[in-house]
C-alpha cells in the first residue's frame, strides 16, 4: 500500500465533497464548502448545482470563490440574479443540501455563529447569522462542517443562531419550520456524524482514518449516540489530493 | 391575528409606510442632472443620526468612495443595517455607528471583525438587533411593496428570532406559526453600480445582490458608478435598468469606487490590501494609522486612487479573466 500524506483539513474537505451528489442542488457557504464543492465537480459531480447566497446558481468552480458574492461565485453560471432569488428558491423547496459552519453545535445540530458568552457582554462577537439561519430553515438537508473539540461540540449553545432539530423530535414543525427539513450530517476532522431517526440526537457514523471512537467521544462535550456499525472513512485518494492541491486551491487560500 | 411571541430586540427604524408614500410623492420626478462629488452627496444627504444601508457585500461592488467620505466628514451616531464586510468595518472603526440591525459582520476568509468587539466594549455601538440575511432583505422587500410587514419562514425557533424585533403569529390561513418582519425604510441607501446616466438610471453587471430591494426601500438614494453613460444608451437597453432614475438623489462618478473590493468584469479585489486591513484592524493604533493614511489625510477619491497607484489598479484590471 502506498502511504499517502495529507492533513486533517484535506481529509475534512474530501469527506464533505463525497457527500455532494451529482445533479443535486447545494447551497454553498464561505470556506470549506467551497473547496468541497469544487472538488466534487472535478471528481464525481460535474453537474453539482452550486448556489451562492448573493445570487449565483450553477457556477463552474474553476477558480475558488473567496467571497460568496464574488465573481467566481457565478463563473460560467446558469443564472446570476439576487439574494432573494436563491433564498426563495430554498423557501419553495428547490434546494436539497445546505452547507453550514459555526463556532458551536449542540446534540440536535443547532448552531451558534453569533456570540460566545453573554449577548450583551460578549467574550467573542462572531460574524452572526448571515444566510446561515435562512439555509438551516429552508433547505431540505443541512450538513455542518466543524472542527471537532469539546468547546465546539457542547450540550448548550451560548446562542442559537441557526435551527437544527431545536429541542428534539417535532420541534421544528411546532416552531413553524417546513416539515421534513433539518440537519443531515456533520463532517469534522475526526468523524462523520448523523442523527438518530427518532430521537434526532447526533450519532457517530464513521471515524476519519486513524481516529478511534474514544478520541471522538473525548472531544465531544455531550453524550454522543453510536451507530450499530461504525466504519472508518477511506483516506483521500491520490487523485482527490492532486486535484485538491493543484486545481481546487491552487492559490493556497485554505490548504 | 394572534401574536404568539415577540422578539426582544428594539425596532430601530419603525416603518411608517404612509409617511414613506408622502415622501415619495414629493420626490422630484423630472429628469434632472444629479451628478455631484462624493463630498457634496454626503454633505447634502447624510446626517448625524440617520439610518443608512449599503449594498452589496463587503468586498463586492461596495460603495467605498462614499463610505470613505462619510468617515472623512465624521458623520456620527449612524444607525446602520449591517450586512457587510469591509465597508461596515470601516464605519465601525471610525466610531461612527451607534445602533445596528445586524446579520453579518466579518471578514469572510479572514475571520471575525476585530473592530466590532472594540465598538461594543467601548459602548459606542450601543444596540445590536439580530436578523438573518434573508429576513433583512425581505424587510426591504416589504418597504418596496409599500406594506408594513412581511411573513417569513426564517428565524423560527431560534435566538436569532428572540434578539430580533420580529413577531411570531398564527397564520390566519393555515394556523401554522409564522414570523412577521417589519418593513425597513432607510433614510439613506448607498449603492455602487457599473453604469449610470446623469439622472440616475443604473445598470449592474453580474449578480444584483439586494440592489433591487434596497434601492426601493430608501427615502434617499446615493448611487456611485464606475462609468457615466448617455441616456440614449439606457434607452437602448431599458431591460437593463435595475434602478430607475426617480429613486436616485445623487449620482457620483467613482471609477474603482469599490476598491479594495471587486467589480465583476472590471477589476478584481485587492487581496493584499484586504489582508492588510484584517491585520491592522487588530489594534486601535494600527487601525487609526490605516484610517489616517487612506481616508483622513487625503482629500477625496481621486487622491485615494493616486495613493493606491495606477500600476496597482491596472494590475487589478488585468487579472480579470477573459477580459475583452
Amino acid at each position: 500500500m502506498i502511504e499517502i500524506n495529507y492533513n486533517p483539513n484535506e481529509m475534512l474537505i474530501c469527506t464533505a465533497s463525497r457527500l455532494m451528489s451529482d445533479n443535486s442542488t447545494a447551497f454553498i457557504g464561505t470556506g470549506i464548502p467551497m473547496l468541497a464543492a469544487s472538488l466534487a465537480q472535478k471528481m464525481h459531480a460535474p453537474n453539482l448545482m452550486t448556489i451562492f447566497e448573493f445570487g449565483g446558481m450553477g457556477a463552474i468552480l474553476d477558480d475558488l470563490p473567496v467571497a460568496v458574492g464574488g465573481r467566481r461565485s457565478f463563473h460560467k453560471a446558469l443564472s446570476a440574479l439576487g439574494i432573494l432569488d436563491v433564498i426563495e428558491m430554498a423557501g419553495r423547496g428547490f434546494i436539497e443540501y445546505g452547507f453550514l459552519g459555526g463556532a458551536q453545535i449542540d446534540p440536535y445540530g443547532n448552531l451558534n455563529s453569533t456570540v460566545i458568552g453573554d449577548f450583551y457582554k460578549p467574550k467573542v462577537r462572531l460574524p452572526g447569522s448571515g444566510g446561515g439561519n435562512d439555509v438551516g430553515s429552508h433547505c431540505w438537508q443541512t450538513i455542518a462542517i466543524m472542527r471537532h473539540d469539546k468547546r465546539r461540540f457542547i450540550e448548550k449553545l451560548d446562542f442559537m443562531t441557526t435551527p437544527g432539530y431545536l429541542s428534539g423530535p417535532g420541534a421544528r414543525e411546532a416552531a413553524g419550520l417546513p416539515p421534513g427539513t433539518g440537519p443531515f450530517r456533520v463532517v469534522t476532522n475526526l468523524a462523520l456524524l448523523g442523527y438518530h431517526p427518532e430521537s434526532k440526537r447526533m450519532m457517530l457514523l464513521a471515524t476519519q482514518p486513524g481516529v478511534s471512537v474514544e478520541q471522538v467521544l473525548e472531544n465531544t462535550g455531550f453524550e454522543l449516540l453510536l451507530a450499530d456499525e461504525i466504519i472508518e472513512n477511506p483516506q483521500p485518494s491520490a487523485q482527490e489530493l492532486r486535484i485538491l492541491r493543484e486545481e481546487v486551491d491552487k492559490e493556497k487560500f485554505y490548504i | 391575528m394572534n401574536i404568539l411571541e415577540e422578539g426582544i430586540g428594539e425596532l430601530l427604524q419603525p416603518p411608517d409606510i404612509d409617511a414613506f408614500r408622502e415622501w415619495n410623492r414629493k420626490k422630484n420626478k423630472s429628469l434632472t442632472d444629479k451628478r455631484m462629488t462624493e463630498a457634496e452627496a454626503v454633505r447634502r444627504y447624510i446626517h448625524s443620526g440617520d439610518y443608512i444601508g449599503t449594498e452589496l457585500y463587503g468586498s463586492v461592488r461596495c460603495p467605498m468612495s462614499i463610505v470613505n467620505e462619510i468617515v472623512r466628514q465624521d458623520i456620527k451616531n449612524l444607525r446602520v443595517v449591517g450586512q457587510g464586510v469591509y465597508e461596515t468595518d470601516i464605519l465601525l472603526a471610525a466610531g461612527l455607528v451607534k445602533e445596528m440591525d445586524f446579520t453579518y459582520i466579518g471578514l469572510e476568509l479572514y475571520g471575525i471583525s476585530h473592530v466590532i468587539r472594540r465598538e461594543i466594549d467601548s459602548g459606542r455601538l450601543g444596540k445590536i438587533v439580530e436578523w438573518s440575511n434573508g429576513s433583512l432583505v425581505w424587510r426591504f422587500k416589504a418597504a418596496a411593496m409599500g406594506v408594513p410587514f412581511i411573513p417569513v419562514r426564517s428565524m423560527l425557533g431560534t435566538d436569532t428570532f428572540k434578539y430580533s424585533s420580529a413577531k411570531l403569529v398564527e397564520c390566519p390561513y393555515t394556523g401554522v406559526p409564522i414570523a412577521l418582519v417589519p418593513a425597513l425604510i432607510l433614510d439613506v441607501g448607498i449603492i455602487h453600480v457599473h453604469r449610470a446616466d446623469q439622472y440616475g438610471n443604473c445598470q449592474i453587471d453580474g449578480i444584483s445582490g439586494f440592489a433591487y430591494e434596497l434601492s426601493r426601500a430608501s427615502k434617499t438614494l446615493i448611487v456611485s458608478a464606475e462609468e457615466i453613460i448617455p441616456t440614449a444608451e439606457i434607452r437602448r437597453h431599458p431591460d437593463r435598468t435595475i434602478i430607475p432614475y426617480y429613486l436616485v438623489d445623487a449620482v457620483v462618478h467613482a471609477p474603482y469606487g469599490s476598491h479594495p473590493g471587486e467589480m465583476c468584469y472590471l477589476y478584481e479585489r485587492d487581496e493584499p490590501h484586504i489582508q492588510h486591513w484584517a491585520e491592522v484592524s487588530k489594534t486601535p493604533e494600527a487601525t487609526q494609522e490605516y484610517l489616517d493614511t487612506y481616508i483622513y489625510d487625503i482629500e477625496d477619491h481621486q487622491e485615494y486612487l493616486a495613493l493606491i497607484g495606477e500600476e496597482r489598479l491596472k494590475y487589478l484590471q488585468d487579472i480579470v479573466p477573459d477580459r475583452g
